[in-house]
C-alpha cells in the first residue's frame, strides 16, 4: 500500500511539475511586449535560425577584424609557392606565393561590402519607388509599373556584364550595378502591401481621424510594410553575394590583387589547381555557402517571426 | 425632431458600374438623421449599410444622390481645412477591435494622434494627459498609453477604438457592427457605454448591424435595408411591434426570444424577394404608411400595407 500511494505520489508530484511548467510557459506567452520584442522573440525560438545569425555575424566580425585576425598580408608574397595546408600556412598559399587564409579573411571585406551595400541601395530605391507607386495610385502608379516591368525584363546578368564593360570592372561597380537593377522585385512587393493596407481598417481609421495621404502612407503604412521589406533585404544580400562570385569569377567583379570569394575561385578555372590544390578555391566556395545559407535561414526564421508562424 | 444632422439622398454606389459585373450596393436610399438620435440601420450581410456607413464617413466615393452634413454636401468638401472641419466633427467605431488599431503605434500615439492633427493640445504632456482621460472615460487604465494594440484583448480594443472615435468631440459616430465581433457580456458593456457617452455628451449615433434585437435595443429610429435599398424605416417600437415588410417580418422572426415556450413556437418567416414580382413601369419607392413609418412598396401596393396596419393598430 505504501509502495502504491508513493508511487502514486511521485507521479502526481511530476504531474504538478508539468502543469506548473505549462502554466508558466502559458504565462510567458501572454503578450506583454512590444512588437519589435515579439518578433525577435519568435526567432530566437528558431534554433537554425539563431545558429545562422551567430555564424553570420561570426563572418561580419572576421570581415572587421581582418587586420588584426589575419596572419599575413593579403597581397604580399610569404616566400613559399603554392604550399599545401600546414601549421604555418593554414590554408597554404596560392602560385604567387600569398596566404590563402589571409586572402579568404580580406576577401569577405569585399563579398560583404557588395552583398550588404547592394542591397541598402535597391532597398532605398524599390522601398520608395513602391510606396509612391502605391501611395500615388492611378496615372503615377502606372508609370512607375512599367518602368519596373522594363527592368524586370532586362536579361539582368548580361546588363550587368554590359555596365561592367563599359566603366570597367571593379568593387564599386558591381556594388552599383546590382543595387540600381534589382530594385523592381521590392518595389513591386512593397507597392502590393500598401495597396493591400490600404483597405485595412486602421488605414481608414486614420483617413476618418483627417490624416492626409502623406502621413497615412509613411506613419501609417510604411511601419506595417517593415517586416517584408526586411526579410527581402535578408535574402538579397544572399543574391547579391553570388552574383558578386559570379561576376568576379568571371574576371568582371572585383579585381585582383583585392581579394573576394569570387576571384579567389576563379584561380581554379586552371586545371592543374582545381586537380591538385584543393586548397585554393575550396576554402571560399566554402565560405560562400556559409554566407548564403546562413543569410537564407536567417531570412526564413525572420519571415515566420514576422509573420508570426 | 430636432434638426437633422445628415441628409441621405437618393444615394447611389455601383461597383463596376457600367460593365457586366455591375453591382448595386447602394441603389436610392434616402434618410435624415437628426440631432441627438440614434439611428439603427439594420440588414444582412452585402445589404449595402456597411457602404452606407463608409459614403457617409467620406471613405468612398459616391455615384450618385448626395449626402449633406449640417446642409453642407460632403462631395464638394475639398479643400483640406474643411476636410479637417469634416473629419473632427464624424468618427466611426470599427467593427473589427484588432483590425482597426495599427499594430505598430502605441494607444497613445493611437488616440493622441488625431488631437495633435486637430490642434486639441498644445504640448505633448497636454496630450498624454487628454488621453489618460480619455481611457479612463472608457473604462481603461490610464497607463494602458505605452503599450501596443497586440496586447489588449478584443473588449479593451473596442473601447480603445470609442477612446479616438471621442477624442476628436465629434457631433455624429457611425458605430459599424461595433459589437459583432465581441462576446454576448461585452457587447452589453460596450453597448451601456455608448449610451451613457450618449447621455454624457448629447452624441448623434448611427448605430449599424445585423442583430435587430441590438439594434432595437439602442436606437432611437430604425431603416431596414436589404440588396442595396432601405425597405422599411420608422420608430424602433414602431418597427417591432407593427412590421409591415415582408422582409422586416422575416428579421424578427430569426430573433430568438428568451423564453422557452414562446421560442418553441416561434416560427421562421422565409423572405423571397421574388414575391414582389414589380413590372418594369410600376413607381416604387418609400411611401409613407403609418406617421413616420415608411415602407418600399409600389403605389398599388401602397392601401394594402395601409389597411394591414390599421387592422393591427385596432387588434392591439
Amino acid at each position: 500500500m505504501e509502495l502504491i500511494g508513493k508511487k502514486f505520489n511521485f507521479v502526481s508530484k511530476n504531474k504538478l511539475k508539468e502543469l506548473e511548467q505549462l502554466s508558466q510557459v502559458q504565462g510567458t506567452d501572454q503578450n506583454n511586449d512590444s512588437y519589435i520584442k515579439t518578433v525577435l522573440k519568435r526567432f530566437f525560438k528558431d534554433k537554425v535560425a539563431t545558429v545562422s545569425l551567430i555564424i553570420f555575424l561570426l563572418i561580419v566580425l572576421a570581415a572587421v577584424l581582418a587586420p588584426i585576425i589575419a596572419p599575413y598580408s593579403p597581397s604580399k608574397s610569404v616566400g613559399y609557392f603554392e604550399a599545401a595546408p600546414s601549421g604555418k600556412f593554414l590554408l597554404g598559399t596560392d602560385d604567387v606565393g600569398r596566404d590563402v587564409l589571409s586572402r579568404l579573411i580580406y576577401g569577405s571585406q569585399a563579398s560583404l561590402t557588395v552583398g550588404i551595400l547592394s542591397v541598402l541601395i535597391y532597398a532605398a530605391i524599390g522601398t520608395t519607388l513602391g510606396l509612391l507607386s502605391g501611395f500615388l495610385g492611378g496615372f503615377w502608379d502606372s508609370v512607375i509599373m512599367r518602368i519596373t516591368d522594363v527592368f524586370m525584363s532586362f536579361p539582368y546578368f548580361i546588363v550587368i556584364l554590359v555596365v561592367v564593360s563599359l566603366i570597367g570592372p571593379g568593387l564599386w561597380t558591381v556594388t552599383f550595378a546590382i543595387g540600381f537593377l534589382n530594385w523592381p522585385v521590392l518595389c513591386r512587393l512593397v507597392r502590393g502591401e500598401v495597396m493591400k493596407l490600404r483597405k485595412v481598417d486602421y488605414v481608414q481609421a486614420a483617413v476618418a481621424s483627417g490624416y492626409n495621404t502623406f502621413q497615412i502612407t509613411f506613419k501609417h503604412i510604411f511601419p506595417n510594410t517593415l517586416g517584408i521589406i526586411l526579410v527581402n533585404m535578408t535574402f538579397g544580400i544572399a543574391t547579391s553575394i553570388i552574383t558578386e562570385a559570379s561576376l568576379s569569377f568571371l574576371g568582371a567583379g572585383v579585381q585582383p590583387p583585392t581579394p573576394s570569394w569570387g576571384n579567389l575561385m576563379s584561380d581554379a578555372q586552371s586545371i592543374n589547381v582545381l586537380a591538385n590544390e584543393y586548397w585554393q578555391w575550396l576554402p571560399p566556395g566554402i565560405m560562400i555557402l556559409l554566407a548564403v545559407l546562413s543569410i537564407n535561414f536567417v531570412g526564413d526564421g525572420l519571415r515566420r517571426a514576422v509573420e508570426g508562424k | 425632431m430636432g434638426t437633422p444632422i445628415i441628409q441621405v439622398k437618393n444615394l447611389q454606389k455601383f461597383y463596376n458600374a457600367g460593365k457586366l459585373s455591375e453591382v448595386r450596393a447602394i441603389d436610392d436610399v434616402s434618410f435624415d438623421v437628426f440631432q441627438g438620435e440614434t439611428f439603427g440601420i439594420a440588414g444582412e450581410s452585402g445589404s449595402g449599410k456597411t457602404t452606407t456607413g463608409k459614403l457617409i464617413m467620406k471613405l468612398e466615393d459616391i455615384t450618385g444622390g448626395s449626402i449633406e452634413f449640417l446642409g453642407k454636401n460632403i462631395h464638394e468638401i475639398k479643400s483640406r481645412k474643411e476636410t479637417l472641419q469634416f473629419r473632427k466633427n464624424i468618427q466611426m467605431i470599427f467593427q473589427d477591435p484588432f483590425a482597426s488599431l495599427n499594430p505598430r503605434l502605441t494607444i497613445k500615439e493611437i488616440i493622441g494622434g488625431p488631437l495633435e492633427l486637430h490642434h486639441m493640445v498644445s504640448s505633448k504632456k497636454e496630450r498624454d494627459k487628454r488621453v489618460g482621460e480619455l481611457l479612463e472615460e472608457v473604462g481603461l487604465s490610464a497607463n494602458f498609453a505605452e503599450r501596443y494594440p497586440t496586447e489588449f484583448s478584443g473588449g479593451q480594443c473596442q473601447r480603445i477604438d470609442i477612446a479616438r472615435a471621442i477624442a476628436l468631440k465629434p457631433k455624429i459616430i457611425i458605430a459599424d457592427e461595433a459589437i459583432s465581433a465581441l462576446d454576448v457580456s461585452i457587447q452589453a458593456q460596450i453597448v451601456n457605454l455608448m449610451r451613457k457617452l450618449k447621455r454624457e455628451v448629447g452624441l448623434t449615433y448611427i448605430f449599424i448591424a445585423h442583430d435587430l434585437s441590438m439594434v432595437k435595443y439602442i436606437s432611437d429610429r430604425i431603416a431596414v435595408m436589404n440588396r442595396g435599398k432601405v425597405l422599411e424605416l420608422g420608430d424602433s417600437e414602431t418597427l417591432y411591434r407593427h412590421p409591415l415588410h415582408p422582409y422586416t417580418k422575416s428579421l424578427l422572426s430569426a430573433v430568438p426570444i428568451a423564453n422557452p415556450i414562446t421560442e418553441k413556437n416561434r416560427k421562421r418567416i422565409i423572405y423571397n424577394p421574388d414575391q414582389h414580382q414589380y413590372k418594369d413601369n410600376d413607381e416604387c419607392g418609400l411611401f409613407e404608411i403609418g406617421d413616420k413609418h415608411y415602407v418600399y412598396c409600389s403605389k398599388q401596393e401602397i392601401e394594402g400595407y395601409k389597411r394591414q396596419l390599421n387592422n393591427e393598430l385596432t387588434k392591439s
